[in-house]
C-alpha cells in the first residue's frame, strides 16, 4: 500500500504538451498510472500518447472526475496552474517544476493553506515544488522518478532531493529492502508538503513499516522533523542529511540548500536527528543496513510482547546502534542472529 | 544574487529610501573627483563581499579630495580575505549618534516575512543573537503586507521619541517595497543611524535576490559584477550549470544537487577532498558535459597557477538525464583535449547499456556503485600525487 497515491489515483498532466510533460506522462502510464487528462491552455482537443487535452483543468475535472493534477509548465506559469489546480478542487497537486520565486510559492502555500483550514478534510494537499514526486511500487507514480529502480515492500521514503531519492531507493531495493511509497518533497526554501506531514503519512499507513528521511543542509525541517518523530512516530526511522562538506554561504544547487548566518549545516541536523534516538547513516550506502536493524528490532520487541525496555538498555547511544547496525562489535552481531540484545524501547525513551 | 553595497544603494534610493550622497570608484581619480562633488568629508569603504572590511583596512575617512585620492589608491591596493579590491564606494561621511539593526528576511519555518530590529547595530548581528537576544525584536509580516502602525509598534518602546520613530517606520514600510516587489532574500540595513541632529539614515546595504525571480527585473543582469566571476564560474552560468568551487583535489560531475552534495561527502568520508560541486542537472546534453570538464580542468587557473585537480570523477544516476548523452559529452570532451588527470566513471540507469557500449569504444570503462567510484578516484589521485 502506499501514501497519496493508489490504484484509484486519476491523474491530470498540467503542461502535457511540452517535453518534459509529454515524456513523463508517457512513462506513467507504462507505470500503470491512469492519466485521464492532460491541460494546456489553446490546445483543448488534441491528445497526447491517446490522453485527451482541455484548455483549462476546471474542464478537465468535469469531464473525467480527475483527483490528483502533476504540474511540468514552466516557472514563471507554475504558481498560477498551482492556484488553478487548487480551484478546480483537485485534491493532490504535485508541481514537478523548478525555479519558482519564492515570494510566488509562499503566496500559493498560503492559498493552499486556507483552503485546507476551509475544506477540513487535508485537502488540497501540495507537494513540491521542485520535486521528484511520488512513486508507490507496483501501483502508481506521479512525477519523473525512475519506475524500475522501486520495489513494493514496508520502507516509507521521504527526501528533499532527487537523484540521491533515486540512488537510496536502489540501494534499498539492492539489498532487498522494498517500498511502500518514494515521496520527494523538493528542494526548494517553501514547500507544501514537508518532513513533519509525511511521517505523519507513514506514521498512519499501515503497510509502512520503517521510514527513511532524507534530508540536506538549509532551514530546520530535519531539526523540526526529529522534534516530531520523539514525539509523535513509533514506526523506526533512519536519517541520512547531505551537505556536510558544503560551505557556509554558498547555495548548493537547489534553492533551499544554503547554509546560512551559521544554521542549517548538516552536522546540527545529524546531531538533532542522533538526540531524538533516530539512527543517522553517515553515508548512504550505511542506510539499508540501518533500516534492516531497525526493523529487525521493531520485530524483536513486537515478539517479546509488551514487555518494557530497561532504561539502561534504552539510553545507548545512537553510535552504538550505528555500530551495531553496521555489525561492528557484539551487539550487531546479536541482533543480526534474531538477538539477545533488546531494541531501545520507544516507550522506554519516552518520560 | 548577493549585491555589492553600492548596488544596494541604488536599489534603496530608488524605492526613496534615506541613502547619503555618494559613489561608486575605480580609481584613485574617480574617488576625488566624486569627494569634490560630495564636497565634505567622505568615507571610502571597499566594494568586497566579505564581513570585516573595517578591520581588514578597507574603510577609511578622508576629509579633502586629495586625501580620497590617497585612501582609495590605498584601499584598492588591498586584498581582503582572498577578494581583490576592484571598485570603493565613496560616500559622505555622516555624524553617528546611534546605530540600529534593520533587515528582512524569510522565516523558512513560520513561512512569512520577518522584520529583524535590533538597537545594537554597526556590529555583526549574528553576536549580538548570542549574547544579547533580547535586544532584538521580531515582527512577522502579515499576508497581505505591512502597515504603518505595526511599524510604529516596532520602534516606540525602542526609539521613544515620536519623530525618530515616524522616520523609522518609514524606513521600515519602503524596505519591505524593495523586499517584496523587488523580490529580495535578504534586505539588511546594519548600521541604520540616527545623526546628532535626529535625522534616520541607511548607512550600508546588504541585499541578496531571489535568482529564480531574475526573469521579471530585467534590470539585475546590470548588477551581475562579470569581472568578479571566474572564467569557470561565468561557463557554469551560461550553460545552466550549478558550480561552487572548493579547496581539494578530486574534480566531480554529478547530476542533481542532493546527489552531488552526497558525493563530495563521500570524497571526504574516504579520505579524499572534493575539489568542486558540480551539478550539470537534469536533461544534460553533451554539451553540458563538455562544458562541466572545462570549468573543472580549467578553473584552478583562473587564479594563476596550475590546476590542483588530480582525478575526476563522474557520478551519474540516470533519471530524466540520459546515460548516453553523458557518455557521449564524455567521449567528445577527451577527442577535443585530454584531460591530463585520471577519470573514473560511475553511472547507472537511464540508457545504461548504450552509455557502456559508446565509453567501451573509446576504451573506457565504467563501475555502477557510487562508493567504488569514489574509492577509485582518491586511489587514482593519490597516484597522481606520488
Amino acid at each position: 500500500m502506499s501514501i497519496l497515491i493508489d490504484k484509484s489515483t486519476r491523474l491530470i498532466v498540467q503542461g502535457i504538451t511540452g517535453r518534459d510533460g509529454a515524456f513523463h506522462t508517457r512513462q506513467m502510464i507504462d507505470y500503470g498510472t491512469k492519466v485521464v487528462a492532460g491541460v494546456t491552455p489553446g490546445k483543448g482537443g488534441e491528445q497526447v500518447h491517446g490522453v485527451p487535452v482541455y484548455d483549462s483543468v476546471a474542464e478537465a475535472v468535469a469531464a473525467t472526475k480527475a483527483n490528483a493534477s502533476v504540474i511540468y509548465v514552466p516557472a514563471p506559469f507554475a504558481a498560477d496552474a498551482i492556484e488553478e489546480a487548487a480551484d478546480a478542487r483537485v485534491g493532490l497537486i504535485v508541481c514537478i517544476t523548478e525555479g519558482l520565486p519564492v515570494r510566488d510559492t509562499l503566496a500559493v502555500y498560503h492559498s493552499i493553506e486556507r483552503r485546507r483550514a476551509a475544506n477540513g478534510n487535508g485537502k488540497p494537499r501540495l507537494v513540491g515544488p521542485n520535486c521528484p514526486g511520488l512513486l508507490a511500487p507496483g501501483i502508481a507514480k506521479v512525477g519523473i522518478m525512475p519506475g524500475h529502480i522501486a520495489k513494493p515492500g514496508p520502507v516509507g521514503l521521504v527526501s528533499r532531493s532527487g537523484t540521491l531519492t533515486y540512488e537510496v531507493v536502489d540501494q534499498l531495493t539492492q539489498a532487498g529492502l522494498g517500498q511502500s511509497t518514494c515521496l520527494g518533497i523538493g528542494g526548494d526554501p517553501i514547500i507544501g508538503t514537508n518532513f513533519t506531514d509525511a511521517l505523519t503519512l507513514f506514521e498512519a499507513d499501515p503497510h509502512t513499516e520503517a521510514i527513511v528521511l532524507i534530508g540536506e543542509i538549509g532551514g530546520t525541517d530535519e531539526e523540526e522533523a526529529a522534534q516530531f518523530v520523539k514525539r509523535h512516530v513509533k514506526k523506526p526511522v533512519v536519517a541520512f542529511v547531505a551537505g556536510q562538506t558544503a560551505p557556509p554561504g554558498k547555495r548548493m544547487g537547489h534553492a533551499g540548500a544554503i547554509i546560512a548566518g551559521g544554521t542549517g549545516t548538516a552536522a546540527e541536523k545529524m546531531a538533532a536527528f542522533e538526540a531524538a534516538g533516530i539512527p543517522v547513516a553517515r553515508i548512504p550506502s550505511e542506510i539499508p543496513a540501518l533500516v534492516a536493524a531497525a526493523m529487525e528490532r521493531r520485530r524483536v520487541r513486537a515478539g517479546a510482547g509488551a514487555r518494557r525496555v530497561g532504561p539502561a538498555r534504552a539510553k545507548k547511544s545512537a553510535s552504538a546502534r550505528r555500530n551495531a547496525a553496521r555489525g561492528n562489535g557484539s551487539g550487531g552481531r546479536d541482533a543480526a542472529r534474531g538477538g539477545r540484545v533488546p531494541a531501545r524501547g520507544r516507550a522506554a525513551r519516552r518520560p | 544574487m548577493n549585491l555589492r553595497e553600492y548596488q544596494g544603494r541604488e536599489l534603496f534610493a530608488r524605492y526613496g529610501l534615506p541613502v547619503l550622497p555618494g559613489q561608486v570608484a575605480s580609481t584613485p581619480e574617480e574617488a576625488r573627483d566624486i569627494a569634490v562633488q560630495v564636497a565634505g568629508p567622505v568615507v571610502i569603504k571597499a566594494q568586497v563581499m566579505v564581513g570585516g572590511r573595517g578591520k581588514a583596512g578597507g574603510v577609511k575617512l578622508a576629509s579633502t579630495p586629495e586625501e580620497a585620492f590617497d585612501r582609495a589608491r590605498d584601499i584598492l591596493a588591498l586584498t581582503i580575505k582572498g577578494l581583490p579590491v576592484r571598485k570603493v564606494l565613496v560616500a559622505q561621511a555622516a555624524e553617528i549618534a546611534r546605530e540600529l539593526y534593520l533587515a528582512i528576511v524569510l522565516d523558512r519555518s513560520k513561512k512569512l516575512p520577518l522584520v529583524m530590529f535590533s538597537s545594537e547595530g554597526g556590529v555583526d548581528i549574528e553576536e549580538v543573537a548570542r549574547s544579547t537576544p533580547e535586544k532584538i525584536v521580531r515582527l512577522h509580516v502579515p499576508l497581505d503586507g505591512l502597515r504603518a502602525y505595526q511599524a510604529r509598534a516596532l520602534f516606540q518602546p525602542v526609539l521613544r521619541e515620536g519623530a525618530l520613530v515616524s522616520q523609522a517606520a518609514d524606513v521600515l514600510l519602503k524596505l519591505w517595497r524593495v523586499y517584496s516587489d523587488g523580490d529580495c532574500q535578504l534586505a539588511e540595513i546594519n548600521p541604520l543611524a540616527i545623526t546628532p541632529a535626529g535625522k534616520v539614515i541607511a548607512l550600508d546595504a546588504k541585499v541578496i535576490l531571489d535568482d529564480n525571480a531574475e526573469y521579471r527585473h530585467r534590470e539585475w543582469e546590470g548588477w551581475r559584477d562579470r569581472e568578479e566571476e571566474t572564467a569557470g564560474e561565468r561557463l557554469a552560468r551560461d550553460k545552466g550549470l550549478s558550480y561552487v568551487k572548493l579547496e581539494g583535489d578530486i574534480g566531480c560531475v554529478v547530476n542533481g544537487a542532493g546527489l552531488a552534495m552526497a558525493t563530495m561527502d563521500l570524497v571526504k568520508h574516504y579520505g579524499g577532498e572534493p575539489a568542486n560541486f558540480l551539478d550539470i542537472g537534469g536533461s544534460s546534453s553533451p554539451e553540458k558535459v563538455t562544458a562541466a570538464l572545462k570549468i573543472i580542468t580549467g578553473d584552478a587557473r583562473d587564479r594563476g597557477g596550475a590546476s590542483k585537480v588530480r582525478a575526476i570523477l563522474f557520478n551519474i544516476f540516470g533519471g530524466i538525464t540520459r546515460c548516453d548523452d553523458v557518455a557521449n559529452g564524455i567521449v567528445q570532451s577527451l577527442a577535443q583535449s585530454p584531460l591530463g588527470v585520471p577519470l573514473v566513471i560511475r553511472l547507472t540507469g537511464t540508457n545504461e547499456e548504450a552509455a557502456r557500449k559508446i565509453l567501451a569504444d573509446h576504451g573506457l570503462t565504467a563501475t555502477t556503485k557510487m562508493d567504488e567510484g569514489v574509492r577509485e578516484v582518491i586511489a587514482k589521485a593519490q597516484e597522481v600525487t606520488v
